[in-house]
């Protein structure tokens, strides 16, 4: 089996026939007991009907990452052990129903053509005589363990016992699928009815159903005495508390509602949406609120203690990026979340934020680009569009998390750099950081205190007219920050412009004002180089001389760690540097770390574009490139062997990875 | 008595940059003196612009003044009315501006219904860039800088506002000020969206609808020998339009049938005045407040949202125990 910690499950069916909800009981199921999991979901941009599938990689120390070659694959359609079965380690599971078994590969018009071909290769025959059964006789000539279920049977009991019908039954395959995978690694039934009361809000009658559904297969499975012949056995673990089951679009919401974040604007899109969702969900904020905090919110009262977020749903992107800073402009927190196309649009919102030092919030989930691209994959594609996007130039902040969790944090930064700097902060995730789900102890609410920077109060307001001046929104300061007056405030007025502007916010184009009002802006990425932290920049994981140095930015963190967690028992000393603030660029101490050590860039894009910007702010030029532009993230195993390569002298300077289906 | 506020207090020293005789002046004055009339606080108002000759107007008025992009001048300004639904909020917008570029915005600004005023500077060219056409001017129609007549229809923008769902449309003649200050002022009182398209001559771009056109200049009455005024006042000829809840299916149609033909008016009789307006509708903040009870009195723009210490008060701990297993 393979060299890495923990075990690979996999579960695969049509879109739209609950292979999401299949998983989430399996990775609840895993949490009860005090499993680790990392879940990776991948899907077809369609409704229903095309292939969709769900890694989750399990362990009981915490894991980030999936591994492709599966231990365990539970299959309630043909086109998945089509897809799927080969991708096996030896001695995996394969479980599947078995009235597919003579399913004819061409009957299957959501496999390409090109996949279809590359299967009968594989098995040495023409598209036209493939048959599910030969696929199987492959998968078990490779040491993978072929277990047949009879879904039919499974279903006619639940039937007889519900006055269910089999049509209507038909939506549990899901939970056929996922019952069965857990029956075989011992799992406890009455766990996992917890497990599914927990998925359906113990929604009494679906809990029933699925419980019984659950029952059904338990007793198939053991009639069988499957549950006897598999190696891979799971444990009630010892738990401190519960686990968190996130995914990235409901921390970075998470997050949005800790920062203070209240208005939120949207256009629909893949893979950003879900977060707004999930804001409108909870668009009422509990608060906590000791008597001693209420002299700071001064004249409004806090009703029933709680706060409240506006998520507004625009026309366009154009709108959704102008309105969230419109409402910034009276001192919001305001944000917008989108995915490539969507932040083409927004971009001359930005160079308004910019021009104007508003802060507003981006929250950007790349996915394949260019244009529409790969709506529902996974990309890193666009760390130069976001550092340069936009005429002119101005001051922004471009934050790339390195995961889940981490990005619950850098929103609350990524506000508080907003306001300090006043400008527009980009956090930059994507897809795999959006969409994969993790399961983490806690997050730490305290971790990140809010900072507003400087802004005038009413009375500043006040005591400034009884001295006679006049406010100026863009005041020439030594910082180049000039306090905010939150638009409505008492006691002041002020302009702002798209166009180049004075003090007061007023049309200009004098040459030497203009002059001046560039250095002002401009200056304040010194500022931010000064006064940010390093740590929230970059930061470097490993021993002060590694063998080999990894160099990355954003999701693909999590892979990089557990690979060095690998290689190291394998007595392979990986270092790793990530950066975090892509923008502006911590350049010194990239350089630092860089220093004359032989390095890799691994980057999910064609161009290695941080290689480039790395090269570009440094000079120094990476040794290897690691690469992957094929709309699925670099995998645990295929990183593995990648960097083995490297290490052991057998790479060419640029290796492209291609696993995925 | 004493009025707290002077004329005085809404305007600002930015020297104005217009054409001499330029339709602008009155809608400028205009909107002033609707402020000042209201009594409004300065700081009370938020007035937002988009890009052209129209865009400037906030430089010249002393309130919280923003002046956007070329067509976004709207989410701007309901991005800041939502999040403080208590401030007065006015878009002053371009034809092209706001019936071009930004027609996508109009348009769903009025689905939405949210509680403030739209100025349409309607001059049927781009000024800024030198005459090109707008999206008012009629078809055929050749304005001085055009190298060949509109090939293009134009958008009827009372028509549009309609359909788009606005509850207060009006027109407006740039230099009546008086007619056109009490319009305004009645588009800020409306409770919802609200439209003033004002007719704005462009003396330097278009010699077709001068001010002497609109003043009747070809309009020769065949009895008296005189010219008539082309503009005529929609309230002195018992025209009205306000639809409520207690009307009939029936009477409902009737009006906007009437307001239709109205708005289609053009030529040797144009209609200035209020053209609709709907009471049946809630605004998008009392939909809002359906939802989020203390909406209204802790919106988003005054919510605290750390304590002394400057820690974050959102408490998601139910949030996330409904995520934990």
């Amino acid at each position: 089996m393979l060299n890495f910690r923990g075990h690979s499950w996999l579960i695969g069916g049509a879109q739209g026939t609950g292979i999401e909800r299949g998983a989430s009981i399996f990775t609840s199921a895993l949490a009860l007991w005090g499993y680790r999991v990392f879940g990776k979901r991948e899907y077809y941009s369609n409704i229903m009907g095309e292939h969709s599938y769900y890694y989750v990689r399990f362990d009981e120390r915490p894991v980030h990452s999936h591994i492709e070659r599966y231990h365990i694959l539970t299959a309630y359609d043909a086109e998945t052990v089509f897809r799927h079965s080969l991708e096996g380690v030896e001695g995996a599971a394969l479980l599947f129903n078995q009235a597919h078994k003579s399913t004819k590969l061409a009957s299957i018009h959501t496999i390409e053509e090109r996949l279809a071909e590359d299967i009968a290769k594989r098995l040495g025959k023409q598209v036209k005589d493939v048959l599910l059964s030969d696929i199987l006789e492959e998968a078990e000539s490779y040491g993978i363990k072929v277990y047949p279920l009879d879904y039919n049977e499974i279903l006619s009991k639940v039937a007889s016992k519900t006055k269910e019908t089999m049509v209507s039954l038909a939506r549990t395959n899901n939970v056929v699928a996922v019952s069965a995978s857990l029956a075989l690694m011992g799992y406890e039934l009455d766990s996992l009815i917890e497990a599914i009361s927990y998925v359906f809000e113990n929604k009494k009658r679906v809990v029933d159903l699925n419980a019984a559904v659950a029952e059904a297969t338990y007793e198939h499975v053991r009639s069988k005495g499957y549950d006897t012949s598999f190696a891979i056995k799971l444990r009630k673990l010892n738990r401190n508390g519960k686990l968190l089951l996130v995914n990235g679009n409901q921390t970075v919401a998470l997050g949005k509602l800790v920062a203070g974040c209240r208005f939120q604007t949207y256009y629909p899109i893949t893979p950003a949406s879900d977060e707004s969702f999930f804001l409108e969900d909870n668009e009422i904020i509990d608060l906590q609120v000791t008597q001693e905090d209420f002299p700071v919110i001064q004249e409004s009262k806090i009703l029933d203690s709680t706060g409240s977020i506006v998520v507004f749903q625009t026309e366009d992107e154009i709108a959704a990026i102008t309105a969230a800073t419109g409402a910034a402009l009276t001192g919001v927190r305001a944000s917008t979340s989108t995915s490539g196309p969507g932040l083409s649009l927004m971009v001359e919102g930005l160079g308004w934020a910019g021009m104007n030092e508003v802060p507003v919030v981006v929250v950007h989930y790349q996915r394949g680009g260019p244009s529409t691209g790969l709506p529902t994959r996974t990309e890193q594609g666009d760390l130069r569009f976001v550092i340069h996007a936009g005429h002119g130039e101005f001051p922004r902040v471009v934050l790339a998390s390195g995961d889940i969790e981490e990005a619950f944090y850098d929103t609350i930064r990524a506000f508080n750099y907003a306001e300090k700097y006043q400008l527009p902060v980009i956090l930059l995730l994507d897809k795999y950081i959006a969409n994969s789900l993790v399961s983490i102890e806690k997050l730490d609410v305290k971790k990140v205190k809010i900072e507003r920077g400087e802004v005038l109060s009413e009375e500043d307001l006040l005591k400034l007219k009884s001295l006679n001046e006049e406010y100026k929104r863009f005041k020439f300061t030594e910082t180049g920050v000039s306090p905010r007056v939150f638009a409505g405030t008492k006691h002041a007025v002020y302009w702002a412009t798209g166009d180049e502007h004075d003090e007061a916010g007023h049309i200009t184009e004098d040459p030497v004002l203009r002059q001046k009002m560039m250095e002002k802006r401009m200056s304040k990425l010194n500022l931010i180089e000064k006064e940010v932290p390093i740590d929230e920049r970059a930061k470097y994981f490993g021993p002060e001389n590694p063998d080999l140095l990894l160099v990355s930015w954003g999701s693909t963190k999590g892979t990089i760690l557990d690979l060095m967690e690998t290689m190291s028992k394998e007595g392979h000393n990986l270092g790793f540097l990530q950066i975090r603030m892509v923008h502006p660029f911590p350049e010194n101490f990239v350089s630092s770390i860089i220093g004359n050590k032989k390095w890799v860039i691994v980057e999910n894009n064609y161009s290695a574009q941080l290689g480039g910007l790395i090269r570009e702010k440094t000079g120094f030029v990476p040794t290897y490139q690691i690469v992957k532009y094929n709309g699925r993230q670099i995998s645990l195993d295929e990183l593995y062997i990648a960097v083995k390569r490297v290490i052991f002298g057998q790479a060419p300077k640029r290796q492209v990875l291609t696993n995925g289906a | 008595m004493e009025l707290k506020f002077k004329l005085t207090d809404y305007r600002t020293s930015v020297h104005n940059n217009w054409c001499p005789g330029c339709g602008d002046f009155g809608i400028l004055s205009s909107i002033q003196q609707a402020l000042y009339e209201l009594q409004m606080d300065p700081s009370n108002v938020l007035i937002f612009s988009g890009i052209g000759c129209s865009g400037k107007t906030p430089h010249y008025i002393n309130t919280y003044g923003f002046h956007t992009l070329h067509g976004r001048a709207l989410p701007y300004a309901i991005g800041a009315k939502l999040a403080r639904p208590d401030l007065e909020v006015i878009a002053v917008v371009g034809d092209g501006d706001g019936l071009g570029i930004g027609a996508g915005h109009f348009v769903n600004a009025g689905r939405r219904n949210v509680d403030f005023t739209v100025v349409i500077y309607d001059n049927e060219v781009y000024g800024l860039t030198k005459g090109q056409a707008a999206p008012t001017l009629k078809l055929g129609v050749q304005t001085k800088s055009l190298p060949k007549p509109n090939i293009s229809q134009a958008v009827n923008p009372i028509l549009l506002a309609y359909a788009s769902g606005y509850t207060f449309i009006a027109r407006g003649y740039a230099y009546d000020t008086n007619h056109l200050k009490e319009l305004i002022k009645q588009a800020i009182q409306h409770r919802g969206s609200a439209v003033v398209d004002v007719l704005q001559p462009c003396p330097t771009y278009n010699d077709i609808h001068t001010k002497d056109w609109y003043a009747g200049k070809g309009n020769v009455d065949p009895k008296t020998g005189k010219e008539i005024p082309r503009i005529y006042k929609l309230e002195n000829e018992g025209y009205n339009c306000v639809i409520t809840n207690d009307m009939s299916e029936e009477e409902i149609s009737k009006k906007i049938a009437q307001m239709i033909i109205k708005a289609y008016e053009w030529g040797d009789r144009i209609p200035v005045g209020v053209f609709y307006r709907d009471l049946r509708f809630d605004t998008f903040e009392e939909r809002l407040e359906k939802r989020i009870p203390n909406y209204k009195a802790y919106p988003p723009g005054k919510q605290a949202i750390s304590n002394r210490e400057g820690y974050p008060i959102a408490d998601i701990s139910k949030i996330v125990q409904s995520l934990s297993v």
